[in-house]
């Protein structure tokens, strides 16, 4: 219990620190929003009917993951940034709570922030290639969410054991994104199939992001401790 | 030194084992076995290569992997050398079974790459292990943990990556493709096998070593340094 109280402190805090300068969440938003209009030049379609340009709505789910991913890349990258500017992260540690607990609080904001960023996106697809996705809420918030635990739980790992590294922003994506493939297949085949309107499936590949979530999140909290020692 | 210098003539036997048994698998695959009927013909004979640098890529993660975790456990530079020395080996192994794969897969589907599952799966891996050697080199001071923790996560992926993409549409042979064979085909396969486990081991030994020593160089060269000679 005394845990989950230092977990939810620690998230309060970067969420708190987020939410007055509101840096990450806007440049994240903007960015992911201007990753989906890439995307919708590069695969409009002409209509075969009219002479509109319309974008057709099968390449929506991997619209909104990459933007997703790339966005939480950013974020992640400028979550750590700021603990090591300011040198909080040293405070962290020295901290009398468990390691485990900070990892975890760190997770925790960078997944509210994540979902912020994907509060604008998939309106913002569905919006761009009529892609039907609100109706099925109930699987698209757990694909949603559980993609995005999994997103910030390997993330946080990587973004941690980075922060003393040199070339931190280039070397975030190159060890994170073939980590992260289970989770973005599984993500992208989960809302592939909902928008097919093949709910089985769709409900198989959650299973599978749950899997993976508790999966990586075990290794994370065991490996945690020992890979970030100041 | 003298740990190496003991083991120095089993290291040169199975140096020479390794050359005169690739003079065997040669006749073995080229005389002793039949040609493939069917469109593969000749081509058929990458396979007696192509299946053991495979599972040696695997075996070499797993090296990797339990040797990152010995790491992270006790700080011991050793396990560092083998889990670097593993990681350089798959990289080398990758390679040699993407080439084979690409070759064979033109005659034999009409295509030089299909997303299927093993191929992704061994492509992600090969890619990781790349990432790995990324982290190394440019890492700077620390690069050791990042490193490990991704050999471990790697090694947790394997499962992950191949059962998110097996339920795409198989092309691949599958394993059990092995006990339909011919036993002349079946015994040169099993005999490579074993000569590229070997070659595997022989290969590792050499990193380590050379990993030692150049540590070792390093360590001269500090108290050197701390001495005032240079």
């Amino acid at each position: 219990m005394e845990f989950l109280r230092y977990v939810k402190v620690l998230a309060w805090k970067d969420v708190r620190v987020e939410f007055r300068s509101r840096e990450i969440i806007y440049t994240m938003s903007f960015f992911a929003a201007m990753v989906v209009l890439l995307f919708s030049f590069a695969f409009l379609k002409q209509s075969a009917t009219s002479n509109d340009m319309t974008g057709s709505s099968e390449h929506s789910p991997g619209f909104i993951w990459v933007a997703v991913l790339f966005a939480g890349t950013l974020g992640l990258s400028r979550a750590f940034d700021r603990e090591r500017e300011t040198g909080t992260m040293r405070a962290l540690l020295l901290a009398p709570i468990p390691r485990a607990a900070i990892f975890l609080g760190k997770s925790v904001a960078i997944a509210i922030m994540v979902l912020v960023v994907q509060a604008v996106v998939v309106p913002l697809v569905a919006l761009f290639f009529d892609a039907p996705l609100f109706t099925h809420p109930l699987a698209l918030v757990c694909t949603l969410v559980l993609g995005t635990i999994g997103f910030s739980v390997v993330g946080a790992v990587f973004a941690a054991m980075l922060i003393k590294t040199g070339s931190r922003d280039v070397l975030l994506p190159v060890v994170l994104y073939p980590i992260l493939v289970p989770l973005f297949i599984a993500a992208i085949k989960a809302t592939a199939a909902m928008l097919d309107g093949a709910l089985g499936d769709s409900w198989f590949w959650i299973r599978f992001l749950a899997v993976y979530d508790t999966i990586f999140l075990i290794a994370a909290l065991w490996t945690f401790e020992s890979l970030v020692i100041e | 030194m003298t740990n190496s210098s003991r083991s120095a003539p089993l290291f040169i036997g199975a140096a020479v084992a390794c050359i005169f048994g690739f003079g065997y698998t040669l006749s073995l695959i080229f005389y002793q076995t039949p040609l493939s009927a069917g469109p593969l013909y000749f081509n058929q004979k990458i396979f007696y290569y192509h299946v053991p640098c495979a599972f040696m890529l695997f075996l070499a993660v797993i090296v990797c992997g339990i040797a990152s975790i010995k790491y992270l456990r006790g700080r011991d530079q050793r396990w560092d050398d083998v889990s670097v020395a593993a990681a350089e080996v798959s990289v080398v192994f990758g390679t040699i079974v993407m080439v084979t794969g690409v070759l064979w897969a033109k005659p034999a589907w009409g295509k030089w790459w299909v997303w299927d599952a093993r191929l992704t799966s061994a492509l992600l891996l090969w890619m990781t292990m790349i990432a790995y050697q990324l982290v190394r080199k440019y890492g700077g001071a620390g690069s050791e943990r990042l490193a490990s923790g991704l050999g471990i996560f790697a090694m947790v992926n394997i499962p992950l990556v191949y059962s998110s993409t097996r339920l795409w549409k198989t092309n691949h042979p599958s394993a059990n493709t092995v006990p339909s064979l011919d036993p002349s085909m079946r015994a040169a396969l099993w005999f490579s096998v074993l000569l590229f486990t070997v070659f595997f081991i022989l290969l590792l030994r050499l990193r380590i070593n050379a990993r030692r020593n150049e540590r070792r160089l390093y360590e001269c060269r500090e108290m050197a340094l701390d001495a005032g000679i240079f």
